[in-house]
């Protein structure tokens, strides 16, 4: 709102490159903002992992529930790839949190570097996700092209779960009871984490787009810093799946 | 310092001296559509759940007008179902929920504060924008089939149903998160905007119970939310989690839903009682009695209403030694409930009471919410409650609390900040005709609810036996009392505004901060920004001639 501008509190820009920040008119100072747009977006943060622990809850109850199948199911995924995508989302934090740090000592072109190399494993991580899924299709543990198929109710047959391998049976080769229930929480919590993965990528490139017009600087970085809570938000949220889904026998 | 004459008349037309406030300062749709301002933005709530209540309270009356006859007298079973599950959707989800805190609660909070909007003024308009996405979503669901699950979308009947269970749990998505959004701009906004001088202690209770509010929004509709979505999936592909026939689990939904559901009761109610705190306070003309213990009271109804989830489900074969702790819980909930009941009738008791129409509104909700709130407990007791369950009981029990205290303290607080937001005061005597009206109309409605309801009528029937029938017949007679008071109320609010009698600047004598505000408020809401030097509710500086406080 500019109708008040002539009593606007302006941080200036440090350098010929950035610009200067103007103070949303209802703060007294730029502490207050920065703090009110910290505080806010902590609550944010805390409604997202309250989200996913919804999730979470539906994994330890079935978990309890078929001990057999969660087992056997784990054993499907392959921990190699998923402690890959552990170290590449774990190395994407720490060119994020060293982004954030150039943008507060207003380095530039080493903050679009740094949020460069993040995106970069986002788009890593999503990649070797859909190596992952590709996987799962093929063993016929995932049938993506018959996710959204009628259940049929005469034989009780998923469509989206067709084993080909054989790989849900106990020892005499009995189907596990509801072999499909670990694939279906596997599926929803990483495809909602890849959802998150993939939002976060575009705010950070929202974030280079700023930065690149010299927006952020030591006087503001408010943005990249939130955006580097979020990255580091969905860095953790992984940082559970892994063990759960992939290692917990 | 700021100005809130952003046009002021230089070249001196007599007419342009007054100044301008947030209603006036400019105009245009977009000047709406697009605002950032706290105001203007309540005030499109208001508008927004206003009609969500109409529309709400219109399949209400259908439903009793239904079921004026034993075996139905409108519709057919299935018309029936969905009717009274509209009923629930729009009432719970559209209406009470964002009711307070994002009418009055937006409008007034940054004002009690001496703020110049909330913290995040952007982040309020997409909550705006979102929960008008949910109601134009729920809408489209009418339009797509309809749905007949209740509110609560109880698996596994809502995945198996031939109706648009997916656009409405995509609704209610979609309203959770404009909840959120609402509640966590109210925590930063009480953190970080207060004005010099106002500490935790000086804020006004209607400022503590929002905040309250807030911690359940942001602590709670999460859950709702992915419950609602694994829903969804469910019925899109499968997953499984829900359904019985493939090894999911029904009763792990309505832990989920509750988890939610159950504070998303005080996320209802707990705006409601910090009206209810003003309205003592200054039309009895008298500093609150127990002022912390109200303020404490609704961070630990808080804190409990996480703990009694298990109480809706007394009968849904959870573990006997987990229902003997939710139902002792749900005990302990009355405590800090009663509280604010004692508090508030002892500060009327000995005060210099004014029976405004807002004061009536709100000794009406004493009476009502006790009788609320006291059946609650009797359906907390696990034993009674085996016999209660999913009886009308529940449902004149709920109706105390949702329609006889919420809404009734929301029309409570819609007249008493009614002034300061128009500038316009609307007639008195119709205000308390229409009370008395509602009153009665109300009490017609559901006492009998209770009588037949512990006589074994089920909730949610079509049909019922003829022995019920005087039972029906009354609720339905009470609930057109009820329509006709609120068409009253609604006639002369609305009356009001085109014949503009002026109120006075400080109506009622309060002495909160919203009222030192110019009225109506202007676009950054203080002439000067105010600094808090004295106790909250102190009246001893009020002059009662010109209803004013010296200015600091």
């Amino acid at each position: 709102m500019s109708h008040d501008g002539h009593h606007s509190v302006v941080i200036p820009a440090p350098g010929p490159e950035f610009q200067a920040h103007t103070v949303a008119h209802h703060f007294d100072t730029p502490v207050q903002e920065f703090q009110s747009a910290k505080l806010g977006f902590w609550l944010f943060l805390a409604t997202e992992i309250l989200l996913f622990g919804g999730l979470f809850a539906a994994y330890f109850y079935f978990h309890e529930v078929y001990p057999e199948t969660f087992r056997l199911g784990g054993q499907q995924l392959s921990w190699k790839l998923g402690a890959l995508n552990t170290s590449v989302l774990l190395l994407s934090s720490w060119t994020m949190a060293m982004g954030v740090r150039c943008a507060q000592t207003s380095q530039k072109s080493k903050l679009l570097m740094y949020c460069g190399l993040t995106v970069l494993g986002a788009a890593i991580f999503m990649v070797i996700k859909f190596i992952e899924y590709k996987a799962k299709n093929d063993h016929g543990l995932v049938v993506f092209s018959e996710l959204f198929s009628p259940y049929n109710e005469a034989t009780g047959q998923l469509a989206w779960f067709k084993d080909y391998h054989n790989a849900m049976v106990d020892k005499a080769g009995v189907p596990l009871p509801h072999g499909h229930l670990f694939f279906a929480i596997y599926l929803t919590m990483t495809a909602i984490h890849g959802l998150h993965v993939v939002i976060g990528a575009g705010l950070i490139l929202w974030v280079m787009k700023g930065a690149a017009k010299g927006r952020f600087h030591a006087g503001y970085y408010l943005p990249v810093d939130l955006v580097g809570l979020y990255w580091h938000l969905v860095d953790l949220i992984w940082i559970f799946l892994f063990p759960l889904l992939y290692l917990v026998p | 310092m700021t100005t809130n004459v952003p046009a002021v008349d230089v070249h001196g037309a007599a007419a342009e001296a007054r100044p301008k406030n947030f209603i006036n300062w400019s105009s245009g749709f977009m000047s709406w559509a697009g605002t950032l301002d706290h105001k203007r933005i309540g005030l499109m709530y208001l508008v927004g759940v206003s009609i969500a209540f109409l529309c709400g309270g219109l399949f209400a009356l259908l439903v009793r007008l239904h079921l004026w006859e034993p075996n139905g007298a409108l519709f057919s079973n299935a018309q029936y179902n969905q009717i009274f599950t509209l009923h629930g959707a729009f009432m719970v989800f559209i209406f009470v929920i964002p009711a307070i805190p994002g009418s009055l609660g937006n409008i007034i909070l940054p004002l009690m504060l001496g703020a110049k909007d909330v913290a995040l003024p952007r982040l309020n308009l997409l909550s705006f924008y979102l929960w008008l996405t949910g109601a134009v979503l729920a809408t489209l669901a009418i339009v797509l089939g309809g749905f007949d699950t209740g509110w609560t979308f109880y698996t596994p009947y809502s995945l198996y149903t031939n109706q648009a269970v997916v656009t409405i749990g995509l609704a209610v998505f979609v309203l959770g998160f404009s909840s959120i959004f609402t509640g966590l701009n109210f925590i930063v906004t009480t953190h970080k905007l207060r004005a010099p001088g106002m500490t935790w202690f000086r804020m006004p209770l209607f400022v503590w119970a929002l905040y309250a509010t807030s911690l359940l929004q942001v602590l709670a509709t999460p859950v709702l939310g992915i419950t609602v979505l694994l829903v969804a999936f469910e019925r899109l592909y499968h997953i499984g989690i829900f359904d019985p026939r493939l090894g999911g689990d029904p009763v792990l939904f309505e832990h989920f839903f509750w988890f939610y559901s159950h504070p998303a009761v005080y996320i209802m109610v707990l705006p409601a009682f910090g009206i209810i705190s003003e309205l003592v306070s200054v039309h009895s003309r008298k500093p609150l009695f127990g002022y912390k213990l109200i303020a404490f009271s609704s961070l630990a109804i808080a804190i409990i209403s996480f703990l009694v989830w298990g109480h809706h489900m007394f009968t849904s074969g959870q573990s006997t030694y987990a229902m003997f702790a939710f139902s002792f819980l749900t005990f302990f909930v009355a405590i800090p409930t009663a509280i604010k009941e004692f508090s508030w009738v002892a500060t009327v008791w000995k005060g210099s009471i004014a029976l405004n129409s807002p004061m009536l509104y709100t000794l009406a909700f004493l009476v009502i919410f006790a009788i609320g709130g006291l059946t609650g407990v009797i359906l907390g007791a696990l034993n009674v409650d085996i016999h209660l369950h999913d009886t009308y009981f529940v449902v004149a029990h709920f109706h105390y609390v949702m329609m006889g205290s919420i809404a009734l303290a929301f029309f409570a607080g819609v007249h008493h900040w009614w002034p300061k937001m128009f500038g316009v005061i609307y007639n008195e005597t119709l205000a308390k005709i229409a009370c008395g009206i509602i009153f009665i109309g109300f009490n017609t409605t559901f006492i009998p609810q209770f009588i037949m309801g512990s006589r074994g009528m089920p909730r949610r029937y079509a049909t019922y036996v003829p022995e019920y029938a005087p039972f029906h017949q009354a609720s339905t007679i009470g609930v057109i009392i009820l329509a006709v008071g609120i068409a009253l109320m609604v006639y002369y609010l609305v009356a009001s505004l085109f014949q503009r009698k002026k109120a006075m600047e400080n109506q009622w004598g309060g002495v909160t901060l919203e009222w030192l505000a110019p009225t109506p408020p202007p676009l950054e809401n203080f002439n000067e920004p105010p600094v808090v030097t004295n106790e909250v509710y102190d009246y001893s500086t009020l002059d009662l001639q010109t209803m004013r406080t010296p200015v600091k």
